[in-house]
């Protein structure tokens, strides 16, 4: 009798928490399909708002603090103007991504592609403000795309990253279109042989990477 | 399950702010479930949801507080109106500046930065120099210090780490100012305070200049600097788990060559040359606290001989040999609850060899009958132990209660030997303790004050001081906001006047500021004006020859408006500042027969700075231009008919000029990867080779008078600098610049 009870204890757990689990993946799904196609600062807002709530309800979960994370960066590159940025509005943005970021780090430590947005963080700092940052935040977005490369060598947002600041530095300060396109290159063959392990794990920048090789050819 | 069979409710509302106004971009959500909305520009929100029962509903947005609302949920839909309050944070909070002028890299307030610092043209890479741009400071070229607000250079005092420093700068030389010893690129943050700082700092009557070291280096690194004056060279290691880091420098500067090709006005007997070393260490204890030590010793020396003005046909002679050696120790740390520590002390030893002649023209040491003072030696030993602890404790919001207890400990030993052999020894001996406590309140994001008290006990004077301050900020606008400031600011009578020929007390300054202050992310505006008033300031007497304090009987006042703008906005890679003051002073101290303008102040001064970097060119050209109205000079004489001090002769020295270029060659600047770094630079002090006088000296009985002015019109400067491991093309300037010019 122990054991039925066990057993059937079991299967109703197992069935609500399937049922919990299908619902977080097809919210997630939704969302995540998005991620790449989200442009305006508003429009981002909104959808990191939107992962944080999965988040904070699931909270056991990586998946939704990461894509909070690069949605909230993405805000921040969102607000520049050509003039560049202001620290004043990018630093609590910032802040909150990397909260977030170390919210998703506790739940999944090693992981490259949080390595990748920990690099796009410090990118953001120092264009807030590159006269005065460059000299910390350049070597820090540089040791964290060093760990991404390590934890994973293969993960394309690495080198489309590395494509990106070749593209937007100019010559005299060591960019080159040629090196760009050549990482955007590589970028695009690691596309090709990206297997994400699941539907809602970071599988996003091929649309960004064919768009920049279009401008460098 | 259950759950999921009922209707929806939709939940809706509006998110205003205290004001009224709608916020766009509040996440609100139901805790604990994936229901929620963003509100758009109009602040309003809506969703649907299946919950039903007690609920949370939360609002949270990057600079408000988050606000929680409990709800039961039946099937009517919910419409709320919900405000949030702003938080209380750094950014967006008035800061208290009324007085001081912050440069540092932190986020508020920052005007001038240490790479700020080392490219301003006219200040070849030395701190003080660099400040003298900034308004409330005056362009006095004839002896080294800050005179701010018609203080001396005594008046101002320099902490590092919240120690206060002695012998900031190398050994004074008759007419010749003498550069900081310490490099701009050593520091993080730098606070220079023109008048009304914090109870935290004391022993400084006019103006505080706070300076704040660096923590551990980004990389690993060796470095190479060679100029026509000077070579050095240096290590830092950086540890490979990134948690402690130590270093060593040394250089050696010879003025010989480039003395050669630039004239001076004095002829050197001794040329001036320095061996200097440094260490450090620096070891994070945990994630916020860092133990640092910076250590450095300077061995220099140098002698020169100029043509007498007191007797003709005969020169004074000058020698100075000066062995320096400065620790700092300082611990900060972050514990639980809100309470933070930070404990400093540092050493100095300081020693002297300087002796004074009359030579004739084949160079000899002669004794003149009536001139004899000037032939004498002097040999000094100053020690100087100096520990603090500030204890603080975070309040509510942005609030902190801050306190704590300093001890100074002095022993100044002076020996002065006359023409004839008579030794003069002595020795100043001082314990000065200190308490102080302050407090912030944050009233709210927009008001803000500082109220504080500091209590000294000199051991010397054997008294006690109480100095209260106060400072209130209010934000009159998104960018700009009021400041006032009020203080008692209290300094032991100068070193050099001591021993004193009887019972002394505290000098004493009272400061009233107001400020207005409009700062954007790439401009700054700033107007100040403020009332100073002087008290008990020594008078002095003339004993043996020697000039002693004799009276706390002095007095003064000054008052005046400055002005700063900086615009780093309107032209691309353009950066420049102008700043301007208007002082007017009186004081009557030491041997002046009355109030009087004192010579080391003019009434206007005014700085322009400019910067900027061609990137086509990798080089970045910086000009500034200092100007300051003429100063009054004085022949104070001691009248035997009238049985005082009275002025003989006076006048007004020419206005000041001084254009100067800079211009730094960056062959690899941001290459990144590269392994190895190099700049080059060229300067170039008073390009329009304009004369300038500091002010006019006097024969002893007053017959014959002489401009000062520079040693050389113009100076120039070539140096270069090489890294390797790591870009510090930052730090290489300074390197290369942060010479004995």
């Amino acid at each position: 009798m122990k054991k039925i009870n066990f057993l059937l204890l079991s299967i109703l757990f197992s069935v609500s928490v399937f049922s919990q689990s299908e619902k977080y993946m097809k919210t997630m799904e939704a969302r995540v399909v998005n991620v790449e196609t989200t442009r305006t600062p508003d429009d981002l807002k909104e959808l990191a708002n939107a992962f944080e709530r999965i988040a904070d309800a699931e909270k056991n979960q990586w998946h939704p603090y990461y894509y909070a994370a690069l949605a909230t960066v993405n805000v921040g590159y969102a607000s520049m103007t050509p003039q560049g940025g202001d620290a004043k509005i990018i630093d609590p943005i910032a802040d909150k991504a990397e909260s977030l970021i170390k919210k998703a780090e506790t739940l999944q430590p090693a992981n490259s592609d949080i390595f990748v947005i920990k690099k796009m963080i410090a990118s953001l700092r120092m264009m807030a403000d590159p006269m005065n940052r460059y000299m910390k935040y350049g070597p820090e977005a540089q040791q964290a795309l060093e760990a991404a490369k390590k934890l994973n060598p293969d993960n394309p947002r690495i080198y489309m990253l590395e494509g990106q600041d070749k593209f937007y530095t100019p010559e005299q300060f060591g960019g080159s279109k040629e090196e760009a396109k050549k990482l955007f290159a590589l970028a695009m063959q690691k596309f090709e042989n990206e297997k994400p392990a699941s539907s809602i794990d970071p599988n996003w920048g091929k649309a960004t990477t064919e768009y920049f090789l279009k401008q460098v050819n | 399950m259950a759950s999921n069979l009922g209707a929806q409710t939709t939940i809706g509302g509006t998110l205003k702010d205290t004001k009224g106004l709608p916020i766009a971009g509040v996440s609100i959500y139901l805790k604990d479930t994936y229901d929620g909305a963003t509100s758009d520009s109009s602040g309003k929100f809506s969703f649907k949801s299946l919950e039903k029962g007690e609920q949370l509903l939360i609002a949270t947005s990057i600079g408000y507080k988050p606000q929680e609302i409990k709800l039961t949920i039946q099937d009517a839909p919910f419409n709320f109106d919900i405000i949030l309050k702003e938080e209380i944070n750094e950014l967006k909070a008035v800061v208290i500046t009324a007085g001081s002028f912050e440069a540092s890299d932190r986020k508020k307030a920052t005007v001038l930065n240490s790479i700020d610092i080392v490219t301003t043209a006219s200040a070849n890479g030395d701190v003080t120099e660099a400040i003298k741009t900034l308004p409330g400071a005056q362009q006095v070229g004839e002896s080294e210090g800050l005179f701010v607000r018609g203080g001396t250079a005594g008046e101002t005092k320099i902490f590092i780490d919240g120690n206060l420093v002695n012998n900031f700068f190398y050994t004074s030389v008759p007419n010749i100012a003498q550069r900081g010893r310490f490099s701009p690129f050593l520091f993080k943050g730098t606070v220079f305070s023109a008048g009304g700082y914090s109870a935290l700092y004391g022993q400084a009557l006019s103006s505080a200049l706070i300076l704040e070291s660096i923590d551990l280096p980004e990389r690993s690194s060796a470095n190479l600097g060679v100029s026509f004056l000077n070579v050095s060279g240096g290590y830092q290691h950086l540890a490979k788990n990134k948690k402690s880091s130590w270093g060593v420098g040394y250089g050696y500067s010879n003025l010989d060559l480039a003395f050669r090709l630039i004239k001076q006005k004095q002829d050197y007997f001794k040329m001036i040359q320095s061996h200097e070393g440094d260490a450090n260490f620096r070891i994070k204890t945990s994630g916020s606290g860092i133990l640092k030590y910076y250590g450095s010793f300077s061995k220099n020396g140098l002698g020169f001989r100029v043509n007498s003005l007191d007797t003709l046909n005969y020169k004074d002679a000058f020698e100075l040999g000066n062995f320096n050696m400065y620790h700092n120790l300082s611990w900060r740390e972050n514990l639980n609850n809100g309470w933070k520590i930070n404990l400093g002390a540092s050493f100095t030893d300081n020693n002297d060899d300087i002796s004074g002649s009359i030579q004739n023209q084949q160079n000899e040491e002669v004794l003149l009958s009536g001139l004899e003072f000037k032939n004498f030696d002097l040999k000094t030993n100053g020690l100087f132990f100096n520990a603090k602890a500030v204890i603080e404790k975070k309040l509510q919001g942005l609030s902190a209660l801050r306190f704590g207890t300093e001890y100074n400990r002095s022993t100044d030993r002076a020996d002065f030997t006359m023409y004839n052999g008579q030794e003069f020894p002595g020795t100043i001996k001082e314990d000065l303790n200190s308490v102080f406590a302050e407090v912030d309140i944050y009233v709210t994001n927009n008001l803000a004050a500082k109220i504080g008290s500091r209590m000294e006990h000199s051991s010397l004077l054997n008294k006690y001081n109480l100095a209260p301050r106060l400072s209130l900020a209010y934000k009159v606008g998104q960018q700009s906001q009021a400041s006032l400031a009020y203080g008692i600011f209290y300094q032991n009578p100068e070193r050099r006047y001591l021993p004193a020929i009887s019972d002394l007390g505290f000098t004493k300054a009272t400061h009233y500021i107001a400020q207005y202050q409009k700062v954007a992310s790439k401009t700054t505006f700033r107007l100040e004006g403020f009332y100073k008033k002087y008290e008990d300031l020594i008078k002095t007497a003339f004993v043996n020859g020697r000039e002693l304090a004799d009276n706390n009987n002095g007095f003064g006042e000054a008052k005046g408006v400055e002005l700063f703008w900086r615009d780093k906005k309107t032209i691309k890679n353009f950066d420049y500042w102008v700043s301007y003051s208007y002082l007017d002073t009186k004081r009557d101290f030491l041997n002046y027969p009355t109030a009087i303008q004192p010579g080391f102040a003019a009434k206007h001064t005014s700085s322009l700075v400019m910067k900027k970097f061609v990137t086509g060119l990798k080089t970045q050209f910086n000009a500034s231009y200092n100007f300051a109205s003429g100063r009054p000079y004085y022949n104070i004489r001691y009248d035997n008919n009238a049985n005082k001090f009275s002025i003989f002769d006076e006048g007004k020295t020419i206005n000041y000029n001084s254009l100067s270029l800079s211009v730094n060659y960056l062959p690899n600047v941001f290459n990144q990867g590269a392994n190895k770094f190099t700049v080059f630079v060229f300067s170039v002090t008073n390009v329009l080779n304009t004369r300038q006088e500091f002010g006019y000296q006097y024969s002893y009985n007053g017959v014959r008078k002489q401009a000062v002015v520079p040693p050389a019109r113009t100076f120039v400067f070539l140096g270069a600098f090489f890294s390797f491991g790591v870009d510090r093309s930052h730090e290489s300037i300074d390197k290369t610049l942060s010479l004995r010019l």
